[in-house]
């Protein structure tokens, strides 16, 4: 595929996300992507509970506070949990008004990454990397095969129920090619989701983590804005206040493909160790 | 707000919160329910603003905020009269503009009694009648002349109510002050007398804020205010719906004129309002009591003419010193030709209320069968409106009822499809409503203008033809009017000439016939003698020969140009954005801007500068249309015979007002107090800890059997429903549900009804987190499914634990997303300003389970009643 | 998402920061946790969207490739009887692949575009490839061996085998070269398992009914697969740590211990008597049944793999620790 365009993508910035499901929404009037409703989950305000076939953009909801009886130290084991549990059977004061709470809102997407799992695994070539360095699916090729779902380390696509295909983010390419702004981006009210220009997205990632970490929000960072990591950077990264796997987000993700060699290497060897025991099992009876 | 500044409205916009150095967002949940705009507030953030939440839950605009402060509902006037009485007591109020710009140092007449006098009560109160006289809250030294009793007044007041009405002011200024605001009977001493008791302790005791976390706020809130720094509150129905919600914004508007924040950029009081055109609806409005313009509705008088009317209404000085003008210009554009001097401009053809017409009166009359026919448009009072069971029942003792909506919403479905016919309480072949169903049109489907909660009238086009029968309110309104018309044409009797006379003239255009909006814009904008579309109010007269459909509005089409449609990006213009779309007052953004500059005309800092005095040209300029007569000098002073606005002094920014001040205390303009006062909620698991006044002695109750109230304060019984129980909003949804219920992207993502309660509250109950619960009041019982959430606190108040719970209150049972509707909880108590609702604090009780189906269900709620007796 | 509905409360968690827990003024450094987190215990990666055909896919892709590794052997060696019937499994086992994997498909009607494009990233493309050009060598060698039963072997039989080789192995490629914690942390180990099982579906199959005195080779492959079966297995559980649990719990474990007894059995009695027609053909049988078990085992293991997100997590974070990541 020509670089004819400049790369572009999403940096989403969780720390001024109010968690108002715009994008879910707009994503899902923009490409017609039928509601796939989950009821009352009681997991906190997330009924969409996760990306998927018919889910591109997916708000997520966590509720924190600071456990009982520790003061900046190991964060809460099951054991500690139950611990606290029985403080308050105990009739013991479970919180302290100093307790901290937060509720971390977060929106999620496919990561259009530069080395995509999805892309090198598809054998029809419906998955491709369009001129805009995006990964598209294109849906009148595609044949449901399922591979790339399993081939994805985050979770993002899935196979759509009684259509057959597998169906993801396209980054509204159908709105780029007409210079606008992807749904999501453009519904947006606080800037939480920035599109633009890959390079200029990670400069300004680098800025605002820059002010975040003097303001002391020193858990504030980066996931995927680095092209030193597992899939060769994200074309969608975020600014995330917790550890990945919080947001339901791999710590150290990695595209399959890299071991693809390996694996393969150990597959002809496994063949080629079968082949020669096939071949043993005639032969050492001819001997006798 | 109209009572404290003169106009009732935001006094600022949303884009200007960006300039605040402290934003406190209290009875609003901004995150949640204005999410475009409280981009804004993430502006101010990232500039280096303190944001501070107060609301009974951790929500979504908590976790944007740098501090949180849960409170217990229907508590914040003792709130913020605890940082009324922290900036007094502390010497922290701004004194140059409280001296210069409010009325701190007028002396209130001796016949005035204060709440610390008479045990929570104010003089003139008439405890049989509900009601207070108002002479002695006046200004010493003020005549209460012939015109004070008969003034549109008591159930009349608009919602907007401007200050003065009948203040007899002369120069304006009030006969009697005291400069060093030291005289024991000023204003100011008064205020900190009223708020002495209003410690930080008392906070604590009242409200479940700790006495630290309060100081935190008020301290924040002082040290960001002054001349170098301005601080913004921001609050929504979590104030209003109260039967003292009138109170929350006056001590909210206290706060902010000790604090000098009115008029001056990151300042003033952003009212955020929730509906797209909410405050278009009380502009042009849809309420009983006032007319466009905020002009009082003429009232039921033995003597009433259009003189008699101004004389009541209209105070000599500040702007509404016009009043003859806005409301004879009214007229004409109402009846033109007919309307001339010798008929008084069809003054009588103007109904005259003779009572409460308000919504909470009107369906208490169609349940007591009073009530022949109803429009609904674009409403959905059997879930929206408290006692929403109440209104359903009502809806069936009507002989007929037009709804106007975009599908059958439960207000149209009462009679087959409801809790009520479930129950057995109604049956629908028992039902004589006639009910029909006119589909709507959708706003992009419309031409038309929305009004939002900033004073912004933006225009909205057609984008598409809205399908088969489905037509606008304007379509709607314009051909029932026409056709009524056609049908008293051959009518002699007199009775008929206000409708036969009426403007009525619109173009319309298409095979449906729509008519023009553009062209009921100009009417509303007005002409001047020679047609012209006017430029703004100033010119209109009293002679007949302007008309104006709306006096604020005026200059909506200046130059024959519609600047409601106006889109200039806001890159290519100053942040203040003055050519996107047009503001009432004279596209003004930020209201009472005078008081951004001293009484000689200077900004009070460099840093905060927005309108000022050019004394090179000899006129006021700034980043905004200065609200302040263009030319005024700063040191004027108005000579013997000044009328109006010129009877107003250069260094009076209030211009609405009678004295040209704000007003700290009010002597008119409001019903129940003149200071705010903490009173507890109609319904309330405390005695009030401050007076033997338990609840506002003004409030409006209704006192009806199926209007029952919880027992309160310390009545035997209160126990029956221990937990203090309050509604709100969710982000995925929009008041009613009628118009989010029924699409699929948005009901999946709220799908069910639910209650939030903190697992302190689950654990006493036996509530489990995800199952359901069964909510009771005396009214109802409904079940909503559990979310058991640390976002929600006990609170300790008054020596003991306080649980409460939360409900959001979009749903019904028709749509996508189906659930039992939280207002049929709550029942009719409204304030008695503006008849609003009190859905933000009540009691209840809560038990595991599903409620009971059918007849069951009444028997719940009955064994309640039982037991609270 | 089991077990979070039951938390008392919704979306807790804990995490630690400083005393008045005001995002902006905070300044201690935040703890890593002990114990790593999920999302309600959501899934971090997608489990497969397969259907049951697939691990009969991989069972039959099995016999397809290993019994034309053995037919190619058997008829370059002069072993008509076996020859035949090695050409006959094999010939099974290419004519039901394509139709297991055509009718997997979300849209069947597109089964063509596998063969759109050949990619040398996608082990699924590779493997189409392959089993298209093994079908065409295996179905020719067959044919050849219906006409022709002395034939010797010449170019197709050696494409026939040197095809079905990787074909036996390259579905353990497949699963292993994907996000699913159990299945691509076991890529060293897997496709000895395939290979072996496959070679003992080979030869249980041939065994079905080629009389004793010709079948000592399948006899012998059959023992000497299930046993090395069992040994790469084991090692690759081993070596799997707590990701093994996918294999050992649940309908996964179930199944495999399932194969192991039946492979084991069969083994077992193929060797105590499998000169005896009537054992050899119930050997041949055990085999077979173990050789779907351990299919639908793995199958099944990667499920439950990918369904519990501290597979995933664990995994990684381990990583980290370790090497400092995986890039």
């Amino acid at each position: 595929m020509s670089a004819s365009e400049p790369r572009v993508g999403f940096f989403t910035d969780t720390s001024v996300c109010i968690g108002c499901k715009a994008c879910e929404v707009a994503c899902k009037e923009w490409n017609q992507v039928p509601a796939d409703p989950q009821g009352f989950t009681g997991t906190s305000y997330d009924n969409s509970g996760e990306l998927g076939a018919d889910r591109w953009r997916h708000v997520a909801f966590i509720e924190q506070k600071l456990p009982v009886g520790v003061e900046g130290a190991a964060p809460d084991s099951w054991v500690q949990e139950a611990a606290k549990q029985n403080l308050v059977e105990q009739g013991l004061e479970p919180e302290r008004d100093e307790d901290g709470f937060r509720w971390l809102m977060s929106s999620d997407v496919c990561k259009h990454c530069t080395e995509a799992g999805c892309l090198d695994g598809c054998p029809t070539g419906s998955i491709f990397r369009t001129e805009f360095g995006t990964v598209v699916v294109q849906e009148d090729i595609c044949n449901g095969c399922g591979y790339c779902v399993v081939a994805c380390p985050f979770g993002v696509l899935d196979q759509r129920e009684e259509d057959g295909r597998v169906w993801k983010c396209t980054l509204c390419y159908d709105r780029l090619k007409d210079d606008m702004e992807p749904a999501c981006a453009q519904a947006c009210p606080t800037d939480s989701i920035q599109f633009g220009e890959l390079a200029e997205l990670r400069e300004r990632a680098a800025d605002r983590i820059e002010v975040l970490h003097q303001r002391g929000q020193s858990e504030a960072r980066l996931y995927g804005e680095s092209e030193d990591d597992g899939v060769g950077g994200f074309g969608a990264f975020f600014l995330l206040l917790d550890e990945p796997e919080t947001y339901r987000l791999p710590p150290d993700p990695v595209v399959p493909t890299r071991m693809a060699g390996k694996v393969w290497g150990a597959g002809l060897a496994a063949a080629g160790a079968m082949a020669a025991g096939i071949a043993a099992s005639f032969i050492a009876g001819a001997r006798r | 707000m109209g009572t404290s500044f003169g106009r009732g409205g935001a006094t600022t916009f949303q884009q200007d919160l960006q300039n605040s150095d402290c934003i406190v967002i209290m009875g609003s949940n901004m995150a949640e329910c204005h999410p475009v705009g409280f981009q804004w507030v993430i502006e101010a953030r990232e500039r280096g603003a303190k944001v501070i939440h107060v609301d009974p839950r951790f929500t979504r605009t908590s976790a944007m905020a740098d501090l949180h402060v849960p409170l217990r509902a229907g508590s914040d006037i003792a709130f913020l009269g605890g940082i009324v009485n922290y900036i007094l007591e502390n010497g922290r109020e701004f004194r140059p503009y409280v001296q210069a710009y409010t009325n701190a140092r007028t002396i209130v007449s001796d016949d005035f009694r204060d709440t610390e006098d008479l045990e929570g009560v104010f003089s003139g109160l008439d405890r049989v009648g509900k009601k207070y006289e108002r002479e002695s809250w006046q200004y010493k030294g003020m005549e209460v002349g012939a015109s004070a009793g008969e003034r549109e007044h008591g159930e009349a007041e608009g919602e907007q109510a401007h200050g003065a009405h009948g203040g007899e002011l002369h120069h304006g200024e009030p006969p009697e002050e005291d400069e060093t605001l030291r005289d024991p009977r000023c204003v100011f001493q008064l205020l900190k007398r009223h708020y002495s008791r209003y410690t930080p302790e008392m906070v604590e005791r009242i409200c479940g804020v700790p006495r630290e976390t309060f100081l935190e706020v008020a301290e924040a809130l002082c040290e960001n205010s002054g001349r170098e720094r301005t601080s913004a509150f921001c609050y929504a129905v979590g104030w209003t719906q109260h039967t003292v919600g009138v109170q929350y914004i006056r001590t909210a508007a206290i706060v902010q004129l000790l604090l000098g924040n009115i008029g001056r950029p990151g300042g003033g009081i952003m009212a955020l309002r929730g509906h797209a055109s909410i405050q278009g609806s009380t502009d042009i409005p849809t309420l009983f009591n006032i007319l466009p313009g905020y002009l009082p509705m003429p009232h039921a008088h033995e003597r009433t003419s259009l003189d008699l009317y101004v004389d009541r209404n209209a105070p000599p000085t500040g702007f509404w010193g016009n009043t003859r003008a806005y409301m004879v210009s009214l007229l004409k554009a109402w009846w033109r030709g007919a309307a001339t001097a010798e008929n008084d401009f069809c003054f009588d053809y103007l109904p005259r209320i003779d009572k409460d017409h308000s919504h909470y009166r009107t369906v208490a009359d169609m349940a007591d069968n009073k009530l022949e026919g109803y429009f609904v448009m674009g409403e959905n009072p059997a879930v929206g409106s408290a006692n929403s069971k109440l209104q359903r029942l009502a809806l069936a003792n009507l002989k007929w009822l037009v709804v106007r909506d975009f599908n059958e919403i439960e207000t149209a479905s009462f009679w087959h499809d409801s809790p009520e016919i479930e129950s057995g309480e109604l049956r629908s072949e028992e039902i004589g409503t006639e009910v029909f169903l006119m589909p709507a049109a959708a706003h992009s489907e419309k031409d038309g203008s929305f009004t939002n909660t900033q004073r912004l009238l933006q225009w909205h086009h057609k984008a598409v033809e809205p399908k088969e029968d489905q037509r606008s309110e304007l379509w709607f309104m314009y051909h029932l009017g026409r056709r009524i018309k056609e049908k008293l044409a051959e009518s002699e009797d007199p009775r008929d000439r206000p409708i036969l006379d009426l403007t009525w003239d619109y173009p319309t255009v298409g095979p449906d016939q729509e008519p023009s909006a553009e062209a009921v814009l100009k009417e509303i904008n007005g002409y001047d003698a020679d047609g012209e579309p006017l430029p703004d109010y100033l010119p209109l007269k009293d002679d007949g020969s302007t008309s104006c459909g709306c006096w604020i509005y005026a200059g909506c089409f200046a130059d024959g140009v519609n600047q409601t449609a106006r889109r200039k990006p806001g890159g290519e213009q100053s942040w203040v954005a003055p050519e996107w779309a047009w503001a009432w007052p004279m596209n003004r953004r930020i209201i009472y801007n005078r008081a951004s500059a001293d009484p000689d005309g200077e900004p009070w800092s460099e840093r905060k500068r927005y309108v000022w005095w050019d004394a090179e040209e000899e006129e006021w300029t700034g980043e905004d249309v200065p609200d302040f007569s263009p030319e005024k000098r700063p040191d004027y002073i108005p000579p013997e015979d000044a009328k109006a606005q010129d009877a107003l002094r250069g260094d009076e920014p209030f211009i609405m007002q009678g004295d040209g001040r704000a007003w700290l205390y009010a002597p008119n303009g409001i019903v129940d107090g003149p200071f705010p006062t903490h009173y507890e909620p109609q319904e309330s698991p405390f005695s009030n800890p401050l007076y033997p006044q338990q609840a506002n002695p003004v409030r409006e109750q209704y006192q009806r059997r199926d209007n029952p109230y919880n027992p309160t304060g310390d009545e035997p019984g209160a126990d029956v429903f221990p937990f203090v129980m309050t509604t709100y909003r969710l982000t995925e949804h929009h008041t009613a549900g009628a118009m989010t219920r029924t699409l699929p992207y948005l009901a999946e993502l709220q799908p069910e009804m639910f209650c939030e309660i903190s697992p302190e509250l689950a654990r006493e109950r036996g509530l489990r987190h995800g199952e359901w619960a069964t909510i009771v009041s005396s009214r109802a019982a409904i079940e909503a499914r559990v979310m058991v959430t640390e976002r929600v606190k006990p609170l300790t108040v008054d020596g003991r634990t306080v649980h409460q719970v939360g409900l959001p209150y979009h749903w019904g049972n028709r749509g996508m997303a189906k659930g039992d509707s939280a207002n049929d909880l709550f029942p009719f108590a409204l304030d008695p300003n503006v008849h609003i609702q009190e859905v933000k604090a009540a009691t209840c009780d809560i038990v595991p389970g599903r409620r009971p189906r059918g007849p069951e269900r009444l028997d719940l709620v009955e064994s309640y009643r039982e037991r609270a007796r | 998402m089991s077990g979070d509905v039951d938390r008392a409360v919704a979306g807790r968690d804990t995490y630690v920061h400083g005393e008045r827990g005001h995002p902006r003024t905070r300044e201690e450094r935040m703890v890593p946790r002990e114990q790593p987190t999920t999302y309600y215990g959501r899934p971090v990666v997608k489990p497969p969207v397969w259907k049951p055909e697939i691990p009969f896919y991989f069972f039959f892709g099995g016999l397809a490739g290993a019994s034309a590794v053995m037919a190619s052997v058997a008829t370059f060696l002069g072993r008509p009887k076996l020859a035949r019937r090695a050409w006959i499994g094999a010939f099974v086992g290419v004519t039901a692949s394509p139709a297991l994997l055509v009718s997997d498909l979300g849209m069947p009607s597109r089964f063509l575009n596998m063969l759109r494009v050949f990619k040398v990233t996608s082990p699924m493309s590779l493997g189409a490839w392959l089993l298209a050009a093994n079908g065409g060598a295996t179905t020719l060698g067959a044919a050849l061996n219906l006409a022709q039963p002395d034939r010797r072997g010449g170019a197709p039989e050696v494409a026939a085998a040197a095809l079905g080789a990787p074909l036996a192995t390259y579905t353990a490629v497949l699963i292993c070269n994907t996000a699913v914690p159990a299945w691509s942390e076991a890529r060293a180990e897997m496709p000895f398992v395939f290979g072996a099982s496959a070679a003992a579906s080979a030869a249980g199959a041939a065994l079905l009914s080629v009389s004793p005195e010709d079948a000592a080779p399948a006899r012998r492959l059959g023992v000497a697969a299930a046993v090395v079966e069992e040994a790469a297995t084991v090692v690759m559980h081993k070596r799997l740590g707590p990701l093994a649990s996918a294999y050992e719990e649940g309908k996964a474990g179930r199944f495999g211990k399932a194969a192991r007894v039946l492979s084991l059995a069969g083994a077992a009695a193929l060797a105590a008597g499998g000169h005896r027609r009537s054992v050899a053909a119930a050997g041949g049988s055990l085999l077979l049944a173990g050789s779907v078990c351990k299919r639908w085992s793995v199958f099944k293991a990667g499920f439950q793999s990918a369904e519990d997100p501290l597979q995933t997590v664990r995994t990684q974070r381990e990583r980290i620790a370790l090497e400092g990541g995986g890039a």
